[in-house]
Parts: C-alpha cells; sequence; structure tokens
C-alpha cells in the first residue's frame, strides 16, 4: 500500500524546479563573496534569488538575510531586538502564547540569562490573540518594551493572528512575526504589514530544508549572534549557501501551491470527519485560517497512540505539538485556548500541501472511525 | 502475529525484536519512558530510562527496519513500581522492583494497550522460554543459567504468558552480544545494567534515605536489649552482618546478623547465625504461571533471590498462602521478596513472602 502524507506543515515535497536549480547549482565552483570570476558568477546568481525573494515577499533585497532555518531566523530577530532595546532600558519582552518553541524559548532564555521580562499574550478559544490585552499592555508599559513577537499563524492550527492590528497598537515598538507557517500560503506582505523583522522557512513552500531568511526592516541594526566573515549585513556571518538560497528562490517564485484547492481539501475534510465522528472537535474553526492545516480533538484518545495506528494504516500525520525525548506532551497551543491537559493530549493535526489529492484526504477519513475506535479503547488509564 | 517489542536501548531487547522481526511477525518498537524527568546521559549501571537509551533504542528500530514510538509509561511506573518499592521498604519488607515492573507494567499497562490497539502481544530480551504444551503456553527458565530472568517474570498469569514472547531463551548472552555484532546493531557491546533503573546514583540506601527520612532508632537482641542504633530501619536486610556499628560483643565474640526488621517500632534485631535459619516460608497473594497449585503437597525448587539457588522443597497450598518446606534450612530470608516455585525448569508460580519459620 502507498503511504498518505499529510503533515505538510512539518515539510512538504520540493517543488521540481527548485530541486533542479538545487542540484545545477551544486555543480558550480565559487564562494560568493570571493572577488575573482568564480566568486562574482555565484554572487550574479544569489543576488538573483534574493531579489526574487524580496519581490515574493514584498521587501527590498537588503532586507532579506539568508539563515540556515526559521528558527535561527526567529533567534536573531528577537534576540537582537530585544538587546537593541536594552540599550534603551527596555526590558519587556512580548510574545505571544502560541509562538512556536522557537520562539518561546528563546524568549525564556532572555529572561533566564539576559534580565528580561517575558509577557505572554493570550488567546481566546478560537486561537487567536487578545488584541485587548495587548492594548492594555502598551498602553501601561509600552515604554518598556523591547520587542512585540507575534506569529502570523498558528502552526498547530493554522488560525490566522491580526498582525497589522499589532503593529498599530504597537506604534514605535519593534514587532516580529514568524511568518513561517503562512509564507505562500495566504497573501502576505512585509512592506504593507509593517512589521520590523519576519522569519521565513524554505522548506515549507518546497524548497530545501537548512534554509531560512530573516526580513529585517532596512536601518534597524541588532547586534548579532553569528560573527565572522560578515556576509549578511554584519547581522549574519558565514558562507552563504547558493544551492540553496537558489533553490528557495525558485520555490517562492513557482506557482505549484494552489491555495483554493488546498482549502478545498482541508474542507471536505473537516465536513467529512464532522459527519463521521460528530464529537470531534475541530479547533480554531473559528478563526480566520491556513488552507492546509486541520487540528482535530478526539475525545477519549490518546494522540500518540493514535499517530501509532495512523501511521499502521501509512498515514503520516501529526501530533502539532513539540516532543520532548519522543515523549508526547500537552501542546502549549490548545492549553492556551482553553484544553485541559488530557483533551490538549487527545488531538491530532492533519496538514494538506500541494501535492494532496482528494482520493488521499478520502482515504485518512475512510481509516479515522476505527483508528478512534481502538484508541478509545487503548486509552485505559 | 502483530507484536509490540520493548525496547529499552540495550542489546537483549534489540535482538529480541530483530528475531521476532525475522520469524515473521509484525513488529512494532516501543521505548517505555519510566521517568517523568529522565537524564541526558546513560550513567553506571543504569537500565533504560535516560534520553540516551531512547535514541538507542531509536537507533536499533531503524536498523532493523520496525516503526518505533515512545510511549509514557512515568505516571504507571511511579505510581505502580516506585511508590509500592517504597512502601514496602517502609514496612520492613523488601521487595524486588524489576519484579513489580513487569508484573503491573510490561505485561500489564502495555500488554493490555497493545491488545485494545489490535496486536497480539509483547515481545522482550528476558532470558526465559516459552513452550506449548498439554498444559497451554507455559514459563521456562532460559537455557543461559547464569542470565535466567524466569524469576522476575514468575508473577505472570496464564493470560500474559499467551501474550508474552522471549526469542532469547535458548541463546546464551555471549551469542546475543556476537549476533547483535553481526545484525549491526551499535548497542551491541553497551554494558549490562544491574542497579535499579530509578536510583541513578546506585545508592540504594542513600535513596530511600532521602524519601523515607532517617530516623533512628534501637537495634535489639532477641531478649530485647538496646545493644545500638541504627539510622532508619529500612536501609537493613534480613542475614545483614556488616554495617551494623555495634560495639558491644557478644559473649562468645560471634557475629550478630539482621534477624528482623519491625517498622512499627522501628526496630532492628539482630541474633546468631543459626537463628537465621528458616525452614518454611509463606507466601500470599499467589500467581500461577501455569496449572494452579492446590492442597496437593508436591516436590519441586523454589528460589527466593532474581539469581539465587533453585532449593529442594515440598510445595502446596494452605489457607491460600502458598508454602514451601524446604530439605535443607536457609539462612536470611526476608519477607517481601518473591518465592518462586520451579518443576523442573518450569515456572509454577509464585508468591510474596510474608511469613519464615
Amino acid at each position: 500500500m502507498s503511504s498518505i502524507y499529510v503533515d505538510h506543515a512539518a515539510t512538504t515535497p520540493m517543488v521540481e524546479s527548485a530541486l533542479l536549480a538545487m542540484t545545477a547549482q551544486l555543480a558550480q565552483l565559487g564562494n560568493p563573496s570571493s572577488l575573482h570570476t568564480h566568486g562574482r558568477a555565484t554572487r550574479k546568481t544569489l543576488e538573483d534569488a534574493r531579489e526574487a525573494i524580496a519581490k515574493e515577499i514584498g521587501s527590498l533585497p537588503s532586507e532579506v538575510i539568508f539563515t540556515a532555518s526559521g528558527t535561527e531566523a526567529n533567534n536573531i530577530a528577537l534576540k537582537g531586538l530585544y538587546w537593541a532595546g536594552r540599550k534603551n532600558g527596555k526590558r519587556v519582552v512580548v510574545v505571544s502564547s502560541i509562538e512556536h518553541h522557537a520562539i518561546l524559548d528563546p524568549a525564556h532564555w532572555l529572561a533566564t540569562h539576559e534580565g528580561a521580562e517575558v509577557i505572554e499574550i493570550p488567546v481566546y478559544a478560537d486561537g487567536v490573540i487578545d488584541l485587548v490585552f495587548l492594548r492594555n499592555l502598551v498602553k501601561t508599559r509600552g515604554d518598556e518594551i523591547a520587542v512585540i513577537s507575534v506569529m502570523h499563524a498558528n502552526n498547530e492550527t493554522g488560525a490566522i493572528q491580526p498582525v497589522s492590528e499589532v503593529v498599530a497598537i504597537a506604534g514605535d515598538i519593534p514587532v516580529h512575526t514568524d511568518a513561517v507557517q503562512s509564507f505562500k500560503k495566504v497573501p502576505l506582505s512585509f512592506a504593507q504589514l509593517g512589521v520590523t523583522a519576519m522569519s521565513l522557512s524554505a522548506h515549507k513552500i518546497g524548497g530545501p530544508l537548512g534554509i531560512g531568511a530573516l526580513i529585517l526592516k532596512r536601518g534597524v541594526e541588532i547586534p548579532s549572534l553569528m560573527h565572522g566573515g560578515g556576509q549578511e549585513r554584519e547581522i549574519r556571518s558565514g558562507t552563504l549557501n547558493a544551492p540553496s538560497i537558489v533553490a528557495f528562490a525558485t520555490a517562492a517564485a513557482s506557482s505549484y501551491y494552489n491555495a483554493g484547492e488546498v482549502a478545498g481539501l482541508r474542507d471536505r475534510f473537516i465536513s467529512s470527519v464532522q459527519a463521521l465522528i460528530p464529537d470531534a472537535v475541530i479547533n480554531a474553526l473559528g478563526a480566520e485560517r491556513l488552507p492546509g492545516i486541520v487540528n482535530v480533538t478526539f475525545h477519549g484518545t490518546q494522540s500518540d497512540t493514535l499517530l501509532l495506528l495512523m501511521d499502521g494504516q501509512h498515514i503520516s500525520c501529526s501530533t502539532g505539538s513539540a516532543c520532548s525525548a519522543g515523549v508526547h506532551e500537552a501542546s502549549h497551543v490548545l492549553l492556551a485556548m482553553g484544553h485541559n491537559e488530557v483533551t490538549a493530549q487527545s488531538s491530532l493535526r492533519f496538514s494538506f500541501g500541494a501535492t494532496s489529492t482528494s482520493s488521499e484526504c478520502d482515504f485518512v477519513v475512510s481509516v479515522l472511525p476505527d483508528v478512534i475506535a481502538r484508541g478509545r479503547a487503548a486509552n485505559l488509564t | 502475529m502483530k507484536l509490540i517489542a520493548a525496547m529499552s536501548g540495550g542489546v537483549d531487547s534489540a535482538v529480541a525484536a530483530a528475531r521476532a522481526v525475522e520469524a515473521g511477525h509484525d513488529v512494532i518498537g516501543v521505548h517505555l519512558a519510566l521517568s517523568a524527568n529522565p537524564q541526558k546521559y546513560r550513567s553506571g549501571a543504569r537500565g533504560c530510562c535516560t534520553i540516551e537509551d531512547s535514541h538507542d533504542a531509536r537507533r536499533a528500530a531503524d536498523v532493523i527496519g520496525i516503526p518505533f514510538y515512545i510511549w509514557d509509561m512515568a505516571e504507571e511506573f511511579h505510581d505502580g513500581v516506585v511508590e509500592d518499592f517504597l512502601a514496602e521498604y517502609a514496612a520492613g519488607r523488601t521487595p524486588n522492583p524489576c519484579l513489580r515492573c513487569n508484573e503491573k507494567i510490561k505485561f500489564a499497562a502495555v500488554l493490555d494497550r497493545a491488545r485494545a490497539m489490535g496486536f497480539d502481544g509483547v515481545v522482550t530480551g528476558h532470558y526465559a522460554r516459552t513452550e506449548i504444551g498439554e498444559n497451554g503456553k507455559t514459563l521456562h527458565r532460559a537455557v543461559d543459567h547464569s542470565k535466567d530472568q524466569s524469576y522476575v517474570l514468575s508473577v505472570l498469569t496464564v493470560e500474559q504468558i499467551e501474550g508474552a514472547v522471549f526469542p532469547l531463551g535458548d541463546t546464551t548472552k555471549v551469542d546475543i552480544r556476537k549476533e547483535a555484532e553481526s545484525r549491526g546493531l551499535a548497542v551491541a557491546q553497551k554494558p549490562d545494567s544491574h542497579d535499579i533503573c530509578f536510583v541513578p546514583s546506585g545508592d540504594n540506601a542513600g535513596w530511600l534515605r532521602d524519601r523515607l527520612g532517617s530516623d533512628v532508632g534501637p537495634i535489639v537482641d532477641q531478649s530485647g536489649t538496646k545493644i545500638g542504633e541504627h539510622k532508619g530501619a529500612y536501609t537493613y536486610t534480613i542475614g545483614q552482618r556488616k554495617g551494623l556499628g555495634l560495639t558491644i560483643p557478644t559473649p562468645d565474640g560471634s557475629p550478630r546478623f539482621v534477624l528482623k526488621i519491625e517498622p512499627v517500632t522501628n526496630t532492628v534485631v539482630v541474633g546468631a547465625r543459626e537463628d537465621l535459619a528458616v525452614t518454611i516460608m509463606r507466601g500470599e497473594r499467589p500467581v500461577w504461571c501455569g496449572p494452579a497449585v492446590d492442597h496437593e503437597h508436591r516436590i519441586g525448587f523454589v528460589q527466593i533471590r532474581a539469581h539465587g539457588a533453585a532449593l529442594t522443597c515440598t510445595y502446596f497450598v494452605e489457607n491460600g498462602l502458598l508454602v514451601a518446606m524446604l530439605d535443607a534450612p536457609l539462612l536470611g530470608l526476608a519477607t517481601g521478596q518473591a518465592m518462586v516455585i520451579y518443576d523442573g525448569d518450569r515456572v509454577v508460580g509464585s508468591a510474596t513472602i510474608c511469613e519464615t519459620q
């Protein structure tokens, strides 16, 4: 039996044109920082790629800083903007309670090691941040805030966050947004959004693993995490990974992701699940969501058991949350939305992508009733 | 059969899983996370509870080519094994946590969950054998007597034995390591574990003292005369001679041994070597690994430690207790230990020793 992949939010297949561009570039000799012919040739290709990505995200080419991952982009942005603010006595870091660990963990690291005070913005039951809370916070403590970081869309539920409103509320306070899940899935423009910084990752859009970008507003100077050759605006050092960057740009410029089609699959999946398993709860259903992500709570089950049973049916889906030593923990996102420890551990994330088909969607739906029944039987404690 | 292979990250369970796959079973590897706060690295001779061990198990599963998952059994393990261990010591008995883990976790929580999910049983790297005969599936000693683990499996009921697969029982440990090597399993030379897995330091007395306190109490002789003081009665074991810290010698200079631990009065009773002698033991809550034993007297063997000797005895059931009458007296027998009855190399059943005389 062929296997079915419904975990596109984790990573998604490479676009063929990106794969070809990457392998072609791998055969090219030249360090883009070298001044000779070989170096110039690589530099030319790489800057073409930078411009292509800038065009796709609505930024200036000089605002694109290549990194090795979305996580790295998040770390540079959050720590850098905090340190920049701290010079002016601003020590408060504001993040939403549903951020990816690549924001939450650096934020708490700043609290433990760098004297930051971290304040989390709560979310409503639909998984969208509480803007009233943020407005009050900015009103009362705005001059202490070094940075606000709110993700563009949540990776577990797909709930899109009101980042434009956050920027409006923030005023002069720098705003960072982790847009790793949103890029190429929903309309997204760095300039229009007005944020100071934005994180992107190539492998979520059909590019290769191991390459990301921080889009950082021109003129904003922040301390570096990685010192060395100073290749990327003196903010990020390290020889530029030309093959991956070229593939990233190719994937970004391709139109292989059809948001309407993916959303159609998602909605087909949701209505089928609701019909077959009436007590299933679709999380963040009330929010505006990304086209591909569905997060479902199946009461009376444990997600790790469901995952094993789905895997046994050759279906790859996810519990949606981080693992510590492989032990499934209750999702902080679902907990923030008001789930308890038990229901937060009874949920699965299905994420559809550009290559997903309706027959795959239907097959997943067809095995669910039996998987849920077995999952409930095995939930002995 | 569809089987769950319990994989600790050690060599035995890795080879057991590989053998089960080779025998044609449909196998999925599962590592049991038994500690709520696992340590990062393996240290000393601890069993299986570190993140490093879970990585070893995952790597072995990948090399064997089977799916692998981690099941969080920390709560069940804490409630069923760690708490039991503490309660038993606090009550003046000497428990065996490995036996409790097999009884409550590996062949209960895991097997039940596996069956509910549509699996037929659990495969482990225990050194023991099963045979199918006129009495159904029965449990037997491993061929490698020095590694035999049938003692700690003697708490399994017939129904649990039905769902247990032990692929290593016919092979010596030395050959298992060789086999692991030839299968390309990186854990081939990983050291054996000896200590209690949830006592990271290996210092059981210290671990118990931290949790049960160290209430000073009297050490008395058999007449009740106080001859010394102890720092926590539960850190002593029946038959123990060293470390008593007694300064008053016996009239004839003969050594003293711990005879009894009385938790209620927090008293340790010591006496002469011959007073340790036991010829009859009784065990409560008997479990039968095959046909139940009744009042009829039968000849067999009883074993009271995981790697202890098999002692010839007459065994039977009386007033719901399993009774073993030894042919030759035994020195130093603690209540709380398991008495396991063998008929040849077949495990008849076991009970928790509650009375000796």
